[in-house]
């Protein structure tokens, strides 16, 4: 049966990519206990998902090199399931945590957004940062044809991972307008840094065409995909493939803010100019305080590190981080989502409880989606379906409750006795 | 070179790099579909992340364990599309 681990710490960070790793190592070098919370087998988050350390960027092994040295505990493998006041409750296998912590600092990052459509449950279609995390925890790409469609700034650096991985990319798609992409392009002539990276991301594939306000009609396959149909520059065609990344780009982890009650406004957790939430125990720092980068999300976890451990924060940093939370603002405006047409009415929106488009009355809330369809009542809690029905019917998210995430009955039942126990 | 374990897959035994993900190890070894949907249909990994909880399997008799989010380690018994 589980076990209860008691533990206590001065600031519990959740979440370890780059934003956590910052905030964990500027709060523990102030002198701090720290410890970070993430699922994951490795810290990293996704950008620095890793298998061996040597193998990421310079920027991300200074990083993990100099948490390391700051002290700051990390606790791998770990899903929180509730925050309560004073307390972080997760799950490590069949052992429950509580951190006992009276600050806390949400770097709970981004997912995709997918958008259903014909075939889109079939095996071996994924999202773009689908396949690029399952190549970097070591499944081979190598000889496979793999087809990406993606938007925004994402699918240039996946698309030049995979091709160094030995894929045969056979299509690349973003499907944002090819007018907003120039413009957006020209405007980095002010950031050459940006640029030049792009190129260089673009030269990887170069033999593969990379197309704009192009998209996936369908996927087609029986026992995985097999061939995929696009669309987009006045022709639709069909590529054979053996795996598709496809996904409409990235949206804010935000469910663990709104379960504690932060306020969390158009999608994304409202912060003041030091990373503070609408509660004053908690910081937040990263996607979930809008999708702008690992640069970005690096500057926001040092000075939320920074406030929560009461140092001050040096000017400086304040203004790297609001120059990036500016270009952040303008990649948003250029790869913003138009809006989004229903797919065929069979096809199944939510992929827990096979629920298709047909289920769904417009008319409807997300609480009345789940009540009559079970849309979002299963494993993934919306999380896929939730952001979809947002995007095809402009429904706002139901309340988020806890277990975030799925736990054992048992888990559940002796994190509540022990809490009784010492009420 | 990394060095490699054995985990048994559906009685079906995976020489595997250490350190690399079940669902890696899965993919690797050509198994797609990791579980059966509620009407029966094939499905797989998709995030990659733990978001989705599409490549749950069965692992050491623990159900809906994540593959994407567990390591391989030497001896694991994993069950797919249980």
């Amino acid at each position: 049966m589980s076990r209860l681990r008691n533990v206590s710490a001065d600031v519990v960070v959740i979440g370890g990519g780059p934003a956590g790793i910052a905030a964990a190592s500027r709060a523990s070098e102030a002198g701090k206990r720290v410890l970070v919370l993430d699922e994951a087998p490795h810290l990293g988050g996704q950008i620095w998902r890793h298998l061996h350390r040597e193998s990421l960027p310079a920027k991300a092994r200074d990083w993990l090199d100099r948490l390391d040295r700051s002290g700051a505990e990390g606790l791998t493998e770990t899903s929180v399931v509730d925050l309560r006041p004073g307390e972080v409750l997760g799950v490590r296998w069949n052992e429950e945590i509580r951190v006992r912590a009276p600050r806390v600092i949400m770097a709970t990052g981004a997912r995709e957004l997918f958008l259903p459509f014909p075939g889109w449950t079939l095996p071996n279609v994924m999202g773009v940062g689908g396949v690029q995390a399952l190549a970097k925890s070591g499944a081979s790409v190598a000889g496979k044809r793999v087809a990406l469609a993606g938007a925004g700034p994402l699918v240039l650096p996946v698309a030049a991972a995979l091709a160094k991985a030995g894929a045969r990319l056979v299509a690349v798609a973003d499907r944002t307008p090819a007018s907003r992409i120039l413009r957006f392009s020209a405007s980095l002539a002010g950031r050459p840094a940006d640029l030049w990276q792009g190129v260089r991301y673009r030269a990887a594939f170069s033999g593969t065409r990379y197309r704009w306000g192009t998209w996936v009609v369908s996927a087609a396959g029986e026992d995985r995909v097999r061939e995929v149909t696009f669309t987009g520059g006045g022709r639709t065609w069909t590529e054979p493939v053996d795996i598709l990344g496809a996904a409409a780009g990235l949206i804010p982890n935000t469910e663990l803010a709104r379960l504690a009650g932060c306020e969390v406004t158009n999608g994304v957790v409202v912060v003041d100019r030091m990373q503070r939430t609408s509660r004053v125990d908690v910081w937040c720092a990263g996607e979930p305080t809008g999708v702008g980068g690992v640069d970005l999300a690096v500057s926001e976890g040092e000075v939320a590190g920074l406030d929560a451990a009461g140092q001050s924060v040096p000017a400086g940093l304040l203004t790297v981080r609001d120059a990036g939370r500016a270009y952040a603002r303008r990649l948003d405006e250029a790869f913003r989502l138009d809006p989004v047409g229903l797919p065929p009415p069979e096809t199944i929106v939510c992929r827990c409880e096979d629920v298709p488009c047909s289920a769904f009355d417009k008319g409807w809330t997300m609480r009345q989606a789940k009540l009559y369809t079970r849309a979002g009542m299963g494993p993934c809690q919306g999380r896929v379906c939730g952001a979809a029905l947002h995007a095809m019917f402009g429904w706002a998210p139901d309340s988020v409750r806890s277990p975030l995430v799925p736990t054992p009955v048992a888990s559940l039942i002796s994190t509540l006795e022990s809490s009784d126990a010492t009420a | 070179m990394a060095r490699t374990l054995s985990i048994l897959v559906d009685g079906r035994l995976l020489e595997v790099p250490e350190g690399i993900t079940v669902a890696a190890a899965l993919l690797n070894a050509g198994e797609s579909a990791f579980r059966d949907s509620v009407s029966g249909k094939p499905r797989g990994p998709v995030c990659g992340m733990g978001i989705c909880f599409e490549c749950r399997v069965t692992i050491d008799g623990a159900p809906g364990r994540r593959a994407c989010l567990e390591r391989v380690s030497p001896g694991m018994r994993v069950t797919t599309r249980e």
